[in-house]
């Protein structure tokens, strides 16, 4: 067996080149630098197209033109980035461009810490958009669900039209670290649907999909526009024209959640506690449960890998035989609240921490054993 | 949206979306020399695309059947530009206002100095008109306008005149009504590279309610400033695109991950959580590289997390290394099994791991380099005495673990510098090693 090594970040790049990732754009910033900088390597001999824009901003209208040009865009930032990012995530959710964005997270809020992780936007990426229409977050715990999860990241932002963020962490980004790739079986690449009629209206989709793309460009002419549209693609003020579009936009994503539900479970017969977490902190409670099972304490996990739209099934299902719901994350508490929001009968417990460092199996226990 | 191309053989306009300019408004004579431009250059609509963004400039993709991308305030440029790059052959003309001129400032200059082949058309009638005439960029400062007094304490810009600063190949300033306007327009749209054509005009629905703009004031306002009439011979040079694939073709060998075998056995491996304290220089990262490719060699799955300052010159540097047969889950260090304590700035810190180091903890301490009270058991050694450089502490200490059998041996660590360096510097790094060995 041969083992590949290497840090998060890379991982990332490399699954998006494997995603079929043709056009990256992207300003440095510490903790996801490096994925521009691999993207910049790995692009340029797949004669992709790789650009440091002018700043946050730009990368991401690069991005989206280059999306609306047939190009599967990547870019990647952090908790300020995704701040600057914010007005063109509106434009892409609402005009149904896909993109792959990922944010590499950092201790915030603010400048916060470049160095030392967090999983400080975790609500942020949800609602940093104006509108609240839903978005796909989905969150890897190491280097090879980083180089897994940009496959599916893409495959959902080419199959519902629509920006799809990668929750890494500093902590999995920066952390360098061996897995066999070999092992992996990547998810089949989706492309998006290309409209083969012949009366071409950009946004006219079905009740819950997105609407087949056609590329600016080409021989058939293509309208976008940031302002609410209709299927035309001009503006309009008619309310059920854009009730049922609104609605659309929310469907597309909360209909297809099941199918779009990514986790790892370790359920244990006999064991009343299940513990609930994601990102680099489900690595500390894998190594917790492990300890607490040697001495006698059975625990069971469910560690999410899509975060958004929330996996409301999956929750009450698995969570159903359990006394003990315990969610722990690497901030004060955000998700913690959809958890609560889903279980309504259980009484959810909750451990955050947001110091600068990773959570450890052993504060991990300690919640448990005061359970 | 009518695709029917032969439809409009002779205009580009789409009958179906007819004007809605205020009466007298520039923008209305402008959109009909930008047909007319079309039409002169024979463009192909499914080749040519119009990006706008906020603002009444931001109404032009709805009146032409070709391609429209419509956008944010001020980011025209941005979707522009990524349009183009993906696609080549595209006609890319946006049109902005000196409101997302002010607001896409950035884009703008980066525009300039990329001389990327697009079209920007400002159309500049000195206030942002849709939102109630407030001032811009270019208001003038004795302009009145729906900002009160604020514009009288700012100046206008020039933007050709920073256009041409920022390296903007291509600039020409016109009355909107300029009777040769649809003419500037093609030459500028034809320019191979970045090319500005402002206009300055008439907001008939807020500006030239309260400030006396006709169209010899314009005139008149031209002829004062200073003459922008297409190439700017200094900014000539190679059109962005074209070179950036220059470039790129010549980038044909594609990163493969490094990806190691397993070559030996080390009996009954233990999970290893080796820490390394050093300062910038050390190379204290790339020896954290070695440990892990030797843990590698070995079959073992391996983590290393770096810790330095963003001034990399300067600082501590510590690695904090996993070794571990299983699959490793936390990646921080709970019970280090090696420490090595090169450097004073990194021992600080990481101070707060003494005290709880056991007595198995094998720890390496550079003569030169304190470190607090601990149980474990501390082996000193004198590199200075060794006659080697404190730039390879790191690497010899690697070699003081594989003499001692400490998380990697003497094959293991060869073979893991063999695989991190090439020839030349492998060899340079054994004769280091070798001194301990």
């Amino acid at each position: 067996m041969a083992l590949s090594f290497m840090e998060g970040n890379e991982a990332l790049a490399r699954g998006a080149i494997a995603a079929g990732c043709n056009f990256f754009a992207g300003y440095p910033i510490t903790p996801a630098t490096t994925i521009f900088n691999n993207m910049l390597k790995m692009l340029p001999p797949k004669n992709g197209i790789c650009i440091q824009g002018e700043d946050e901003i730009a990368s991401m209208g690069y991005c989206i033109g280059a999306s609306m040009a047939g190009k599967k865009a990547l870019t990647a930032t952090s908790g300020p980035g995704i701040s600057l990012y914010s007005e063109q995530i509106s434009f892409a959710i609402g005009s149904e461009i896909p993109l792959v964005i990922a944010d590499v997270q950092r201790l915030g809020p603010s400048t916060g810490s470049a160095t030392r992780g967090a999983d400080s936007d975790i609500q942020f990426l949800r609602w940093g958009n104006t509108g609240g229409v839903p978005v796909i977050v989905l969150v890897p715990t190491n280097a090879m669900d980083c180089y897994v999860l940009a496959v599916h990241a893409f495959n959902y932002a080419e199959e519902f039209r629509c920006p799809v963020f990668i929750a890494s962490n500093k902590e999995i980004g920066m952390n360098k670290e061996s897995f066999d790739m070999d092992s992996i079986t990547l998810p089949p690449i989706v492309d998006r649907t290309l409209y083969t009629g012949n009366s071409y209206l950009p946004f006219k989709a079905e009740d819950d999909k997105a609407p087949a793309f056609l590329p600016i460009g080409g021989k058939t002419l293509v309208r976008q526009t940031s302002s609410t549209h209709g299927p035309n693609g001009y503006i309009t003020i008619d309310p059920d024209t854009i009730e049922k579009n609104q609605e659309r936009l929310r469907d597309k994503i909360h209909k297809a959640c099941n199918r779009i539900t990514l986790f790892e479970e370790d359920i244990k017969e006999n064991s009343d506690t299940l513990i609930i977490s994601y990102g680099v902190t489900s690595r500390a409670v894998t190594d917790a449960v492990k300890i607490l099972g040697n001495r006698g304490k059975s625990v069971s996990t469910l560690t999410l890998k899509t975060l958004w739209p929330v996996p409301e099934e999956l929750l009450k299902q698995k969570a159903k035989t359990f006394k003990n719901i315990v969610v722990i994350e690497m901030n004060l508490g955000q998700y913690v609240n959809e958890i609560q929001r889903v279980l309504t009968d259980k009484k959810v417990k909750f451990y955050g921490q947001m110091n600068g460092t990773l959570i450890s199996p052993a504060k991990i226990m300690e919640v448990i054993e005061n359970e | 949206m009518n695709n029917d191309l032969n439809t409009y053989l002779n205009t580009y306009l789409n009958k179906g979306r007819p004007l809605v300019y205020c009466p007298g408004c520039t923008h209305e004579n402008i959109t009909k020399a930008l047909d007319k431009t079309f039409a002169k250059l024979n463009f192909e609509a499914d080749k040519t695309v119009i990006v706008t963004d906020i603002g009444c400039s931001g109404l032009f993709d709805t009146f032409f059947n070709v391609h429209a991308l419509h956008g944010i305030h001020g980011r025209a440029l941005t979707y522009a530009s990524g349009l183009k790059l993906a696609n080549p052959d595209l006609n890319v003309i946006v049109t902005m206002g000196d409101g997302g001129l002010g607001i896409g400032g950035a884009h703008v200059l980066a525009s300039c100095r990329r001389n990327i082949d697009i079209t920007l058309i400002v159309l500049n009638n000195f206030n942002f008109g849709m939102t109630g005439g407030q001032y811009s960029f270019t208001t003038p400062t004795d302009a009145v306008v729906g900002s009160e007094f604020l514009n009288r304490a700012e100046i206008p810009l020039d933007i050709c005149a920073i256009a041409k600063s920022a390296g903007a190949s291509y600039i020409t300033r016109c009355s909107g009504l300029d009777k040769n306007l649809d003419e500037k327009m093609a030459k500028a749209i034809e320019h191979k590279g970045f090319s500005i054509v402002e206009t300055l005009g008439m907001c008939t629905g807020r500006y030239t309610k309260r400030n006396k703009l006709t169209p010899k004031v314009i005139d008149q306002t031209i002829e004062k400033l200073e003459q922008y009439s297409g190439m700017i011979e200094e900014n000539q040079r190679p059109e962005y695109g074209k070179l950036y694939r220059e470039l790129a073709r010549e980038k044909t060998s594609f990163p493969e991950p490094v990806t190691l075998e397993k070559q030996f056995d080390f009996k009954n491996y233990q999970r290893q959580e080796v820490v390394i304290l050093g300062s910038a220089g050390m190379r204290i990262v790339t020896a954290g590289d070695i440990v892990c490719y030797a843990g590698m060699n070995a079959g073992m799955n391996v983590s290393i997390k770096n810790d330095y300052n963003i001034t990399v010159l300067r600082g501590q540097s510590v690695s904090e290394i996993l070794i571990d047969p299983q699959k490793i889950g936390y990646t921080g260090i709970e019970s280090p099994t090696i420490v090595l304590a090169l450097s004073d700035e990194g021992v600080q810190r990481r101070q707060y791991i003494f005290a709880d180091l056991s007595q198995n903890t094998f720890v390496l301490k550079e003569k030169s380099v304190s470190i607090p009270e601990t149980k474990a058991k501390v082996i000193e050694i004198d590199f200075k005495k060794l006659k080697i450089k404190k730039q390879d502490w790191a690497l010899a200490s690697l070699g003081v673990l594989a003499k001692n059998e400490k998380a990697l041996n003497k094959d293991m660590l060869e073979s893991a510098v063999k695989l991190r360096f090439n020839e030349k510097v492998s060899k340079i790094a054994m004769e280091t090693i070798n001194k301990i060995l």
